[in-house]
């Protein structure tokens, strides 16, 4: 009997695979279905815009676009907008990095060794449940009013997100397929890597996406804390010096390094979950 | 050989799941355990893989007492369980780590065109049909080319077509390099298809009930006379091992696979 004949290639097949890919937007929907999403807030800009031109609101309190715009352009062309940019981006990427790394070690230990997590976690769980806000005292007493106050308070807050993302990821993941490492007897080290590790990745990027967020909203309370740049600074300077078309271009801009920093998470990651299986990797209901 | 000496099972919970089984399976044996539910044949099964261990007696392969997983064991669980974040060859190239890269994707593609998914090896297991990812699982199973393979109702999430389909190929891939074959299943007709030997178990608490001698030769009709007369003797010794009235069998002469024993 030949190999061919012996293997059901040949066969008309009864089980052919479901097609590889369904309701992924292509060509010109690829780029203008992103578009989508400007409709709503260029309307509100428009709508506020036309608002204030026609004399329905002076604009004092909420500037125009125009205003805000024409704010945003000054500032860059002063170079305040960059050097308050870089300032909270390194911020924010320090205790970011921070956050992250403590926070994966231990979640990845306690969601590992049911020891280690009746160890720690109880104390964790009780420091999560304090607001952001009360570390703040105590923080610039142990670590002064300069960088290490508020990269500290940062990554507090990117660290608990992380922490149990990573933890209850790593303890959900499907008994079944553990199984099958042990069957090939891999050891601890590589059970977590061959197994564990990718196992968790999508909930991981989840986790990471929730602390990048919680950082970009723990370096605003970072830079009131007496910062002299940053675009904390610049929101309380605006604030004090009655300048609302700084408040909102800071806010802007902050909108917008966040939403950059999430996109390029999204980016790096995506490659490492092309295997994914999900409602919204297939494009959800378009 | 591999040998199981009075290997019984009590779980943490009180549930005693296995009495004193005893059986000697030879190189190269097809034995099939067939039983009701919840007569212990998975849990004798996963006291043979390692992934379990017996709470007494002992079960040994050519001398080696196994307590955990054996490079020389291989399992195929009821559903593909491949990792969905590997390509179908990287899956079945899942046990191979130890071979050089160029030694292993040869034997990986060796094994993809013997289970005839050659043209499936770089998609992800999401792509596949329930009857590909099971064909995957095999080739897994069998590319390390395991002293004994184990499989615990491999086919039985399949339709019955796709299930006689794989188990003509599995008896294929068998006669490769002749692995001992241990199957649990709930069909009677995938047993005597498969089996050289059939034993029949008796739950509360799991033990062997009866030795079917299996000799019909190969490949099996699945509509011959002695095909049918085997199927009865097992269903007979089915319903003795439930202490029930043995019945008339109609299903024995219906489509492979309907003799379903639940």
């Amino acid at each position: 009997m030949s190999l061919a004949s012996m293997t059901i290639a040949g066969r008309s097949d009864p089980d052919a695979g479901a097609p590889s890919v369904a309701a992924v937007p292509r060509g010109r929907a690829r780029w203008a279905l992103p578009l989508l999403g400007l409709i709503v807030p260029v309307a509100l800009a428009l709508g506020w815009e036309l608002a204030v031109w026609s004399g329905l609101s002076n604009g004092r309190l909420l500037p125009p676009p125009s205003v805000i715009i024409a704010t945003l352009i000054e500032l860059a062309r002063s170079g305040e907008l960059w050097r308050h940019s870089v300032a909270t981006v390194v911020r924010v990427l320090v205790g970011f990095g921070i956050g992250v790394v403590v926070g994966t070690v231990l979640g990845a230990i306690a969601g590992y060794s049911a020891l280690t997590r009746r160890l720690i976690d109880p104390t964790l769980q009780a420091l999560r449940a304090i607001p952001s806000i009360a570390w703040v005292p105590l923080f610039i007493l142990w670590l002064g009013i300069f960088e290490a106050s508020k990269v500290t308070l940062i990554a507090v807050g990117v660290f608990f997100p992380v922490y149990l993302g990573v933890m209850g990821a790593i303890l959900s993941v499907d008994r079944k397929i553990v199984e099958v490492g042990r069957a090939f007897r891999l050891s601890g080290p590589a059970l977590v890597r061959r197994i564990l590790l990718p196992a968790v990745l999508p909930s991981y990027v989840v986790a990471l996406r929730s602390g990048l967020g919680l950082g970009w909203m723990f370096v605003v309370a970072a830079e009131f804390l007496g910062a002299s740049e940053g675009l904390g600074y610049l929101l309380i300077d605006g604030q004090q010096l009655g300048k609302p078309a700084q408040i909102v271009a800071a806010i802007i801009t902050f909108a917008v390094l966040g939403k950059i920093a999430d996109g390029l998470l999204v980016m790096t990651s995506a490659p490492f979950l092309r295997w994914e299986d999900r409602f919204g990797a297939r494009g959800g209901t378009g | 050989m591999l040998t199981l000496d009075r290997v019984s099972k009590t779980y943490p919970n009180g549930v005693h799941a296995l009495e004193a089984v005893s059986i000697a399976v030879n190189p190269g044996e097809i034995v099939a355990i067939v039983g009701g539910s919840g007569c212990g044949k998975s849990t004798l099964l996963r006291a043979v893989s390692g992934l379990d261990v017996a709470s007494s007696g002992a079960v040994s392969l050519d001398g080696i007492d196994i307590r955990a997983p054996h490079e020389k064991i291989g399992i195929i669980f009821q559903e593909p369980r491949l990792l969905p974040w590997l390509t179908v060859a990287d899956n079945v190239g899942f046990g191979l780590d130890h071979l050089p890269k160029a030694e292993r994707a040869a034997r990986v593609a060796t094994a993809l065109a013997r289970v005839g998914l050659s043209d499936k090896a770089g998609v992800w297991p999401r792509e596949l049909s329930g009857g590909q990812a099971q064909r995957v699982a095999i080739a897994r199973a069998l590319v390390p080319r395991p002293q004994v393979l184990l499989l615990d109702e491999p086919f039985s999430a399949l339709d019955a077509f796709t299930r006689a389909d794989l188990q003509d190929h599995l008896l294929d891939l068998w006669a490769d390099f002749r692995p001992t074959l241990i199957l649990v299943t709930h069909d009677v007709d995938e047993a005597v298809v498969l089996a050289d030997r059939i034993l029949v178990m008796q739950p509360r608490p799991g033990r062997i009930f009866e030795e079917i001698a299996c000799e019909l030769p190969r490949p099996r009709d699945r509509q011959s006379a002695a095909f049918d007369f085997a199927k009865r003797r097992v269903l007979a010794a089915l319903d003795r091992s439930l202490n029930r009235k043995a019945q008339h069998h109609p299903e024995a002469k219906a489509e492979p696979g309907a003799a379903m024993w639940w």
